[in-house]
């Protein structure tokens, strides 16, 4: 951990200063906002933490331009809240980690969802938060603050760093401020689900719906006892009924699709918080192609896996205490890879929490992380 | 021509011959091209103010020639200048006199389609619209569509970030790819992405998508499918002013609808539109809006009863909502045909592509009115409005002297009125050379100079579609050592080419 006091600045200015300072002196800086994520990638040593508390509260928020900017350490709630008052909504869902490492919720700053690209549920039919950020400004590791996009949902000047920096963990710059799209907040939400389908009939019923008309926001499957394999259908009200009918016809062949209302905020909720899974194994988060996350799911059970599986097959939650090289190479062989989510810190040092790429593209990173960070000062040892 | 290109590189054009020799020893055949009369079926792309002759054109048909012909360019220090279908409106794949072009048109299969994970894989040189032809049987289609789209290809499509009428809800390219297979410019072959959602580490694929074949070359592209919605219906609205136009736009998204499409189009374009198809366009309005909602067949009838209300509040003089098929194609005829109808008001038209929020769309026409008498030349509107995304349309005649160079600093004017109000110098064709000079309007020294590290990062040598985005292109061991300080750099500028 830290040894030296907490950097804090208060400006863009104070914060470039902190960051050439740190990169001259050959120091490392550990980017901080709401702590939330604090137990993901390897224990930093010997780093200073760079606090970016001070960078909060929206700078413009204009609902029919759909369009918000805020400050980067602005509470997740307290933009959940500003956008869900004017009927919109950030439709990538973001994702808090707090809670699957016994955290209350609500930690989390916009900056560092970003930051981690983490969207929830509806990152299946909505995009992620790459997709919705549209532009932004922040330090980068040579201490200097540049923009990057733009306030307008549609741009294409210059190279798209906003994607570049949505999922980089803090490794190329510290972001101050940012802008996203936002998208009016449905005015119906409808939960359907089948029961008792197999984790490969889930992952077919799913694809089905997913490939018809019916526009389904969200799509998950829970095993259990009676298994749950649970479908967001959202917009206008009558919309709604004739899609969720549309769905019952497209899903016949699995079974029959039934109301779950009233169980839609616990079956939702499990997916954001992974309660189902047991808090004491270690935590993969797997990205497959959708039609492969039965197959991962029926490796990873013969190693005591239990699981979740989300964005229609393509993200499986996996709690299992197997070799990491393994869990590692299904992933690979269903062409996608697994990110170390939780673990023990002892575990944590020797696994990183990316799958490891290909040299070439490992290269590539490399110089991308160079060009804006090239004393390494945001190179923690985490990642 | 108004902007300058590098100046050739004598020592290179002395090695053409050599040069030529050295790339029919990678691709055989006629897939290389030097003679003087078809290089001139090479010399621009969509923005033909501009032409250049390549020094020779190679037509590779496989990744290994690919990477064999940028491994060599790369060790031999020539330059190099992707062209998939040279549909580019800003000049992207406009050629080097001592560049290779590198034409990626036999690239043409749709390799793989997998339904049940929504994806097909294509090579780069298949055309936008072969994608959905490839897939509509099943019901499926490629979502971003380029008014292009008959011709342009995908390769071209990632690199410029493509969009179309319908990206307010569907997104542009880079929300619907999901990998690529990149060669680099020392010949590696990587790839970023894949069939997944979120990407192993860093998004590259991101910063790939609308780099404008600066970073690599695409030999292969991943794209999400989409169901065909089941309906598609239309409203064609008229205004009396295009104030009440704009409201009713914001006024549409505020109620919560995000329609499939919504353009709109000033008086100068109704009428040339018009008079060109005959859609049955009012003209007697300001301004013309048309809506496009699609969905189940319940979706589309419950949000034409959303908005028609608020058109009414917002002023509309006429209302008609498409009763079938032919009657929603018939209102997008005129706004499909808004380009040839508005070209044959003068011999020729200048498009230009701004992006600026909303609600400071009368600001901005009227100013650009005052600007159409300031430089003589008159000018036609049509709107992506739900996104924001202008495209003035410069009349002029470039036959007479000094009028093209009067058109350019129009349309630079118009695109620096985008950027003042909040806006953008390009919504969806790019910087390319056309809005390369324009770039420090919306960028500072320091941002560019960030971009153009991740150029570097890629191409350490700059020899990848050299003289396009970037103003001024800095030596990338200079850039290292660049610091800047208050906005001025440290290091005096170097000459601009």
């Amino acid at each position: 951990m830290s040894t030296d006091a907490p950097l804090r600045p208060a400006t863009e200015a104070e914060l470039s200063e902190a960051i050439a300072e740190a990169a001259g002196d050959g120091a490392r800086l550990a980017i901080r906002g709401g702590a939330s994520k604090r137990d993901v990638g390897r224990p930093e040593a010997g780093v200073r933490s760079l606090d970016m508390r001070a960078f909060t509260g929206v700078v413009d928020y204009d609902p029919p331009e759909l369009v918000l900017t805020v400050r980067a350490a602005t509470a997740l709630a307290e933009v959940q809240a500003l956008v869900a008052a004017k009927g919109q909504m950030l439709a990538f869902e973001p994702f808090d980690h707090g809670p699957i490492y016994g955290r209350p919720p609500g930690a989390a700053t916009i900056g560092g969802i970003v930051a981690a690209a983490v969207g929830g549920s509806q990152r299946l039919a909505y995009g992620g938060p790459r997709d919705h950020l549209l532009g932004l400004r922040a330090v980068s590791g040579r201490g200097e603050l540049f923009v990057s996009g733009a306030k307008v949902v549609k741009n294409v000047t210059g190279y798209d760093l906003p994607k570049l920096l949505a999922g980089s963990w803090g490794r190329l710059a510290a972001i101050t401020e940012l802008t996203l799209k936002v998208l009016p907040a449905p005015r119906v939400s409808a939960t359907r689900v089948l029961h008792g389908l197999s984790a490969q009939a889930a992952v077919e019923a799913m694809a089905a719906a997913m490939g018809s008309a019916a526009e389904v926001a969200a799509a998950a499957h829970l095993p259990g006892e009676v298994s749950v394999t649970a479908f967001r259908i959202q917009g206008f009200a009558g919309s709604v009924k004739a899609r969720c009918e549309l769905l019952a016809s497209r899903v016949a062949p699995w079974g029959r699709l039934q109301d779950a209302d009233d169980s839609a905020t616990a079956i939702w909720h499990a997916l954001r918080t992974l309660t189902p899974l047991p808090q004491n194994l270690p935590l993969w988060r797997v990205n497959v192609r959708p039609g492969a996350g039965a197959s991962v799911v029926g490796a990873l059970e013969r190693y005591g896996a239990q699981w979740l599986l989300d964005w229609a097959g393509g993200l499986v939650w996996a709690a299992v205490d197997a070799d990491p090289e393994m869990v590692r190479s299904v992933a690979r062989s269903a062409g996608g890879h697994a990110q170390l989510l939780r673990a023990p810190s002892e575990m944590r040092a020797q696994v990183p929490y990316h799958q490891p790429p290909e040299l070439a593209v490992a290269e590539l990173e490399a110089r991308v992380r160079r060009a804006f960070d090239p004393a390494g000062v945001f190179e923690t040892g985490r990642f | 021509m108004t902007l300058s290109m590098p100046a050739p590189d004598e020592a290179v054009l002395a090695r053409r011959g050599a040069i030529i020799a050295a790339m029919r020893a990678i691709v055989p055949g006629e897939g290389v091209i030097d003679h003087p009369d078809a290089l001139r079926a090479y010399e621009s792309d969509g923005l033909t103010a501009y032409r250049q002759p390549p020094m020779v054109v190679v037509l590779p048909e496989t990744t290994a020639e690919v990477a064999a012909i940028l491994a060599w360019c790369h060790e031999n220090r020539v330059k190099v200048v992707p062209r998939g279908s040279g549909t580019s409106l800003s000049g992207g794949a406009l050629p080097l006199a001592d560049g290779v072009l590198l034409g990626m048109s036999k690239f043409n299969q749709v390799l793989e389609v997998d339904y049940a994970d929504r994806l097909a894989v294509v090579q780069p040189g298949v055309t936008n619209l072969a994608v959905t032809r490839a897939v509509e049987d099943r019901g499926f289609y490629y979502a971003p569509d380029p008014s292009s789209q008959i011709a342009c290809s995908i390769g071209g499509n990632v690199a410029e970030n493509s969009g179309g009428v319908h990206c307010l809800k569907y997104g542009l390219t880079t929300n619907n790819v999901l990998g690529a297979e990149i060669v680099l410019i020392s010949g590696e072959v990587v790839r970023v992405g894949g069939r997944q959602l979120d990407p192993a580490g860093l998004d590259l694929l991101g910063v790939v998508v609308g780099s404008e074949g600066l970073l690599g070359v695409v030999t292969e592209v991943t794209v999400r499918i989409l169901p065909r919605p089941e309906a598609a219906r239309a409203l064609l609205l008229g205004f009396p002013t295009v104030e009440g136009a704009g409201q009713c736009v914001a006024d549409v998204i505020a109620a919560g609808v995000i329609p499939a499409g919504m353009e709109m189009m000033d008086r100068a374009a109704i009428h040339a539109a018009e008079a060109f198809v005959h859609a049955g366009y009012p003209l007697d309005v300001e301004a013309l809006l048309i809506i496009e909602l699609d969905g189940v067949e319940a979706e589309c009838a419950e949000l034409l009863g959303e908005i028609q209300p608020i058109a009414a509040a917002n002023g509309a003089v006429s209302m008609r909502i498409s009763r079938d098929e032919a009657e929603r194609l018939a209102f997008w005829a005129g706004r499909k045909a808004a380009f040839p109808a508005v070209g044959r008001l003068a011999p020729d038209y200048y498009c230009m592509d701004g992006t600026i929020p909303r609600r400071r769309l009368p600001e901005v026409l009227e100013r650009m009115r005052t600007l159409s008498d300031a430089y003589g030349l008159a000018v036609a509107n049509v709107f992506h409005a739900g996104d924001g995304n202008l495209h003035p349309l410069i009349l002029y005649d470039a036959n007479r002297p000094g009028e093209l160079e009067r058109a350019e600093a129009f349309g630079a004017d118009i695109l620096r009125l985008c950027v003042e109000v909040g806006g953008v110098l390009t919504g969806e064709h790019g910087v390319g050379v056309e809005k390369r000079d324009l770039m420090p309007v919306m960028f500072s020294e320091i941002d560019l100079a960030h971009q153009q590290r991740v150029k570097c990062a890629f191409d350490p040598h700059l020899l990848l579609n050299p003289g396009k985005v970037f103003p001024t292109l800095h030596r990338c061991a200079e850039l290292g050592r660049m610091h800047v300080h208050g906005g001025k750099t440290a290091f005096p500028e170097l000459p601009r080419f």
